[in-house]
């Protein structure tokens, strides 16, 4: 999972590129089918949460806390949205992992008279980058009401290869 | 004949000089002067002391109820607006948030638009301001509005036509820097800070002189000691000098240079001691263990000369941060009787929850209390002159946040404090301090960032709620700064965001965030008026004169950082899976807004 920046940026302007050209894909069904080091995905192949009685899977936790330390600021606790910036847990329920991703690392601009909505790319910015699937699963899980608000308290320990991969991203 | 002429050439400079010393008091005492008239509101905070208190009496407590709106205006703006308006003689200046538009407007015709000032600004300074796109208010003086953009700019408007005098650029959007807090003018220069605690801005304060924009001197809150103003043997805290690289010596490394110690707050100024006071933010990150040490001189007091920023005395409050308290709340000028003196008395609202009284002269530490009883990461202030801790907190350990990725939970206050930049306001009739305030706690878990430019340097995710086995968010009270004490305390159900504003009618004005302006008794607090503006209530509630009718205005337009926070409502985290429902959202009483509430006593 190691991210060249630029990799990333490039990758952004693609899937800008992508999902301007289609409509709204969806997230589609978030059913976990298949689990590598810890982080599940659904038959798509992409990023999702598995929760079971109450006990969430380490990404869904982990994303907790990474949304909580870039987007609430903005978003509000819990991706409830705050005076201005929208719902995530309302938009997540249309967006796809690939729209979400392009979005938060390309950033988007909505500026009229009526409107100065502007989100910042965070592409270049690893506290976010090295933790956008935790970030995407814990906000589908919220979308999908499969988590309400507030904190896990109860979650899978925290993979070795995530461990790996984060110091390797985080530098 | 030579012998002669250099008389006359020294009589004709003795003349010239003190000819230029009267014209420059003149101006330097223009602000002092225009701001003792009652029906005027010249500076932010009406007078340099930030009292905040108005001697008209047209509306007292036996008429306010009797309160009605008499005219209103749409700023044509949405999201969070803070601050007031300006009245400088029959016209009103208001400002707006983000694009931080300038109205002049014609109080003798009713409220017609005389001119409007709207700066053109990059849009992408806008998710580079942490808490909303607020600005807090222009400036008069010499003839000229003075604007602070988000985007640093600042920009002399003459004040007749608003057209632009001069214009400058006091920092960079792109390293995470923006312009929020109101300017302040004082004598021959104009004074800003900078935002950007939660981006790693290394904070500052600019002097710009008020003719042409030069820039005079520069503050800044960490550093060497070249950077930071001081005398290592002259600037005293607590009455000892600080010493050589006092702020150097409390950072590891180069952190000090992403250190934060932001300036976004309010300025005040004595013009007997020329010294003008205010406080620095948070230290960067909100990660206590990326950066050992006091992190001095964030959260700090600071007393500077206005002429040369040399700073006088200063006061940490509470050192190392690990709980976002910023220091940058008001700083209310009043002298009060303590043991029997008259103390030329600073008093703070921190965000720590303590409530400070020092002497603005010497610097000296009379009194700190929490001025909510919930305050629970510090059981107080050591008092004790001789302890080595003397004016340092004392710390509950449970509530330390230095363990990375440790969440510490039931923190009082929350970070956004006891009491954020709402101001307070001071009445001398009662000699009573009147707090908005917030009462909120906290779960706090701080992890490692990275440092990026122009990007968030935080570095911690906090989930907030009222303390435990309350559901009010907020009170309104009234606080006597000499011994330390609530005297009363009106419960609201949301923290109470807006500036108070107090008069000689012996009534208390603020705003709720559902949008109510409210009147309440100075002696009591019981409520006398109350009336729902179009949205929540962010702003500060201003007073002034216009035809020997007295007029009450109020901005609203909800958001800040309790449009943040509160939008969709708390939840009590320790409630356990499954718990339904949680406290009430902002969301559900108020809507994004932006106009002007004008109130007065109906004609009779």
């Amino acid at each position: 999972m190691k991210f060249s920046l630029r990799t990333i940026c490039a990758l952004a302007a693609v899937l800008l590129l992508i999902g301007g050209l289609a409509y709204a894909q969806g997230p589609g069904d978030s059913k976990a089918v298949t689990s590598r080091n810890g982080e599940y995905f659904d038959k798509a192949g992409n990023p999702t949460f598995h929760i079971e009685n109450g006990k969430v899977d380490w990404y869904t936790y982990a994303g907790y806390i990474r949304y909580g330390a870039n987007c609430l600021a903005c978003h509000g606790p819990d991706g409830l949205g705050s005076t201005y910036a929208p719902s995530l847990v309302s938009a997540l329920k249309t967006l796809s992992y690939s729209e979400f991703y392009a979005i938060v690392a390309g950033g988007k601009k909505d500026v009229s008279a009526s409107s100065d909505l502007v989100m910042p790319s965070f592409g270049t910015n690893p506290n976010v980058m090295c933790y956008i699937d935790p970030i995407y699963i814990y906000l589908r899980a919220r979308a999908d009401g499969a988590w309400g608000r507030g904190r896990p308290t109860d979650h899978e320990p925290v993979p070795e290869a995530y461990t790996k991969a984060e110091n390797q991203c985080m530098g | 004949m030579k012998h002669a002429s250099r008389k006359l050439l020294l009589l004709a400079g003795v003349v010239l000089s003190s000819a230029l010393a009267i014209g420059s008091a003149r101006a330097q005492d223009e602000l002092s002067k225009m701001s003792a008239n009652p029906n005027d509101w010249v500076i932010p905070a009406r007078t340099y002391d930030s009292q905040r208190y108005s001697p008209l009496d047209q509306i007292n407590a036996s008429n306010v109820g009797t309160l009605q709106p008499a005219w209103t205006f749409s700023t044509g703006v949405l999201r969070g607006h803070e601050g007031a308006p300006l009245v400088v003689g029959d016209v009103m200046y208001v400002h707006t948030p983000f694009p931080n538009i300038v109205y002049a407007l014609d109080l003798n015709n009713n409220g017609k638009i005389l001119w409007k000032y709207e700066p053109t600004q990059d849009p992408s300074v806008i998710p580079v301001m942490c808490c909303d796109t607020v600005n807090r208010g222009v400036a008069y003086g010499d003839g000229k509005i003075f604007l602070h953009q988000a985007d640093t700019t600042l920009v002399a408007l003459d004040a007749k036509t608003g057209k632009v005098v001069w214009s400058v650029k006091d920092g960079d959007p792109k390293l995470g820097q923006t312009g929020t807090e109101a300017p302040l003018v004082v004598k021959d220069k104009v004074l800003v800070g900078v935002s950007g605690g939660e981006f790693g801005v290394r904070g500052w304060v600019s002097a710009y002189n008020i003719s042409d924009g030069k820039l005079v001197w520069r503050a800044y809150s960490e550093g060497p000691d070249k950077d930071l103003l001081v005398d290592p043997q002259k600037t005293t805290m607590l009455g000892k000098p600080i010493g050589a690289d006092s702020s150097l010596k409390t950072w590891q490394g180069n952190e000090w240079k992403i250190g934060g110690g932001d300036t976004w707050g309010w300025y005040s100024y004595d013009p007997k001691l020329n010294l003008i006071y205010y406080g620095s933010g948070n230290p960067s990150t909100w990660n206590p263990s990326q950066r050992p040490g006091d992190n001095k001189w964030s959260m700090t007091i600071f007393a500077r000369d206005l002429d040369t920023g040399m700073a006088k005395w200063v006061y940490q409050m509470t050192p190392h941060d690990q709980w976002d308290y910023d220091g940058i709340n008001e700083m209310i000028l009043a002298d009060l009787q303590i043991n029997g003196q008259t103390v030329p008395a600073l008093v703070h609202f921190d965000r720590n929850g303590f409530a400070y009284t020092l002497n603005r002269d010497t610097g000296a530490l009379l009194v700190a209390a929490k001025y909510d009883p919930a305050v629970n990461w510090a059981t107080g202030i050591d008092m004790d002159a001789s302890s080595p801790n003397y004016g340092r907190p004392i710390l509950v350990p449970k509530y330390e946040t230095s363990k990375q990725d440790v969440n510490v939970t039931g923190i009082c206050p929350a970070a956004l404090g006891t009491k954020d930049e709402q101001p307070a306001t001071y009445d001398p009739q009662t000699k009573l301090f009147y707090v908005p305030t917030n009462h909120v706690c906290m779960d706090y878990q701080p992890f490692r960032v990275a440092y990026v430019a122009g990007q968030p340097y935080v570095g911690a995710t906090l989930s907030m709620y009222p303390p435990p086995g309350q559901t009010n968010m907020g009170n309104f009270i009234a606080w006597d700064a000499t011994t330390g004490k609530i005297v009363w305390s009106d419960p609201e159900l949301f923290s109470v965001w807006s500036g108070a504003l107090s008069t000689a009618g012996g009534v208390v004005f603020y705003g709720t965030l559902e949008g109510y302006l409210k009147a309440v008794d100075a002696k009591t607090g019981k409520e006398l008026y109350s009336y729902k503006t179009p949205s929540g209530i962010i702003g500060n509630v201003m007073t002034y004169m216009h035809n020997g009718v007295q007029y009450v205005a109020v901005l609203s337009g909800v958001g800040g950082w309790a449009g943040i926070g509160l939008a969709a409502g708390l939840t009590d985290p320790h409630a356990g899976l499954g718990a339904v429902g949680g406290y009430a959202a902002l969301s559900n009483y108020t809507n994004l807004g932006g106009s002007l509430t004008v109130f007065a006593l109906p004609k009779s």
